[in-house]
């Protein structure tokens, strides 16, 4: 019972990082068809802003929120220097593109800060456990639900609430009807990059402070898991994304915990033969994106 | 004399090797109805979104009340005083009515402003204000229409872009759309009108221009082209 109850705080906090992740790839692939092979970095970065802060001597949750900043100001850089050239490209043009700005970034950190894991450290309480009756459950997967959970508040009023998320959610269905009205498209794009970019940085704060160092590749294996969380959840879906994350998390902690030890070093392929089997039954993923009908 | 809505001249639109306008000239009055006729592929609506900045032109030019807008963008458009309700309607589908009004909104500066001429376009156009929470996508066509319409207005225009408003509509529908066109007029609005329905579209307007393979074939008063027996029976199908 302990075990479970564990397992599952363990989870759902894995499965709110891949959500965050994938959530933040639907955002920008719904408006301007990029998949984001870059988000990967942008998370490191956010690793490495903390990694920084730290070094300059910031109190830790000084420290986290500087994470948090530097994967919106990364996000924003590339949208400008990067991808806001190539609007309107093709789909293989854009991923081609990001491929490109992936590999000159993790180039850029391994040089210019370590290829090796640089060390993060917060207090030792945080890394610490709280006991619900006889459970023992650790605080900082507990947090990390908390932030995950509030990430998501905000940003559905910011989609439903307010006139910049409300034309986001046009632009992922018409993003040439929205200029026509004469909304300012770029800066409706940059928000979506600015949110993704937001909730990368949030995914990155809680990984480095539960993982406790950061290396050029940081980024890449948890992305990888959200890309296919997105297609598990129906590509350009921002609810398929966020469900899709939960399952992969899911499944990783169910499938580290519970396979036998002979099948262990599997985990990974289990968990993809499992989301093959999911898309097998439902080919345009778990909550398909609606488009819109254009004539 | 008082300067044109939007004066269009030698415009010339190609799409790759085809050349789908070909040095058309074109006038609405301030305040004034022109309705732009011609078969299916004659470059109607290309023409209509070269004025509204949404294609480039290979060569002329397009001058909005006064101000040359020739290559500008369709935000600088819009900001010039001009809106466009375009072919397939083209609401979000996935947003509420409310929500459709509310991002056309966001090209006024004024918040305040923004909120009360939703109002005004749900008073304006009852049946959205008893959908406003309705997805767009699930309105009729000529509600959809009429959306179309109110969204355009948001942006206080003096010049709308109409596209095709009677297309796949109820008869009832088409005159209620008609009738919209003639209040616009009432109240100043000039308004670029392209359609198929030429019968309908002449009697609203106080010009007419008549386009074939992306040139103009003719260009008068609606009684001029009515009374062109050989052009109806060539280019307007009426």
């Amino acid at each position: 019972m302990e075990t479970l109850v564990q397992q599952v705080v363990n989870a759902v906090s894995l499965g709110g990082v891949y959500a965050m992740l994938a959530l933040g790839l639907a955002i920008v692939f719904s408006i301007v068809r990029l998949i984001n092979f870059a988000h990967g970095e942008v998370m490191t970065f956010g690793g490495y802003g903390v990694f920084l802060a730290l070094a300059f001597g910031a109190p830790p949750l000084a420290a986290l929120a500087t994470g948090v900043g530097a994967a919106v100001a990364m996000a924003l850089a590339l949208e400008r220097a990067a991808f806001r050239a190539m609007r309107g490209a093709d789909v293989v043009t854009l991923l081609i593109t990001s491929f490109a700005v992936s590999e000159i970034l993790k180039v850029l950190f391994q040089n210019g800060i370590s290829a090796r894991p640089v060390p993060i450290s917060l207090p030792q309480s945080w890394s610490g456990t709280w006991r619900l009756g006889e459970l023992t459950i650790g605080v900082a997967p507990t947090v990390s639900i908390f932030v995950t959970l509030a990430a998501f508040a905000g940003l559905t009023l910011i989609l439903r609430r307010t006139t910049v998320g409300v034309a986001m959610r046009a632009a992922a269905e018409d993003l040439e009807m929205l200029q026509l009205l004469g909304v300012r498209a770029n800066r409706v794009v940059a928000t979506a990059f600015a949110l993704s970019g937001l909730l990368a940085g949030v995914a990155a704060v809680i990984w480095t402070a539960q993982r406790g160092s950061v290396d050029p590749m940081m980024g890449f294996f948890p992305v990888l898991k959200a890309f296919i969380a997105t297609v598990l959840g129906g590509l350009g879906s921002l609810g398929g994304a966020v469900l899709g994350g939960f399952a992969v998390g899911f499944l990783e902690v169910m499938a580290q915990a519970f396979l036998p030890p002979a099948l262990a070093p599997y985990r990974d392929a289990v968990v993809l033969a499992a989301v093959i089997a999911a898309l097998l039954a439902r080919p345009d993923g778990l909550l398909p994106a609606r488009r819109g009908e254009r004539s | 004399m008082s300067v044109a809505a939007l004066e269009v001249r030698g415009l010339e639109v190609r799409y790759g090797p085809v050349r789908a306008v070909r040095g058309v000239d074109l006038d609405v009055a301030p305040g004034g109805v022109t309705a732009l006729l011609g078969a299916n592929g004659a470059g109607k609506t290309t023409t209509l979104m070269a004025a509204a900045g949404a294609r480039r032109f290979a060569a002329g030019s397009v001058t909005i009340f006064g101000r040359d807008m020739t290559g500008a963008d369709p935000e600088a458009v819009v900001r010039a005083g001009v809106a466009i309700s375009p072919e397939g309607r083209r609401v979000f589908a996935s947003l509420s009515v409310e929500e459709n009004l509310t991002v056309a909104g966001a090209v006024v500066p004024d918040r305040a402003l923004a909120r009360g001429r939703r109002a005004e376009m749900m008073e304006r156009f009852p049946i959205l204000g008893e959908r406003r929470r309705q997805l767009a996508g699930l309105l009729s066509g000529g509600e959809q229409q009429m959306l179309a319409v109110a969204r355009a207005l948001m942006s206080g225009p003096r010049l709308l872009l109409l596209d095709e408003p009677s297309l796949g509509l109820a008869p009832r529908m088409v005159d209620r759309i008609f009738e919209i066109v003639e209040a616009l007029r009432a109240e100043g609005i000039a308004v670029l009108l392209v359609e198929q329905n030429a019968a309908l579209a002449l009697e609203v307007a106080d010009r007419a221009v008549v386009l074939a393979n992306g040139a103009v074939a003719a260009a008068g008063t609606p009684a001029e082209i009515a009374d062109d027996a050989l052009l109806r029976s060539a280019y307007l199908a009426a």
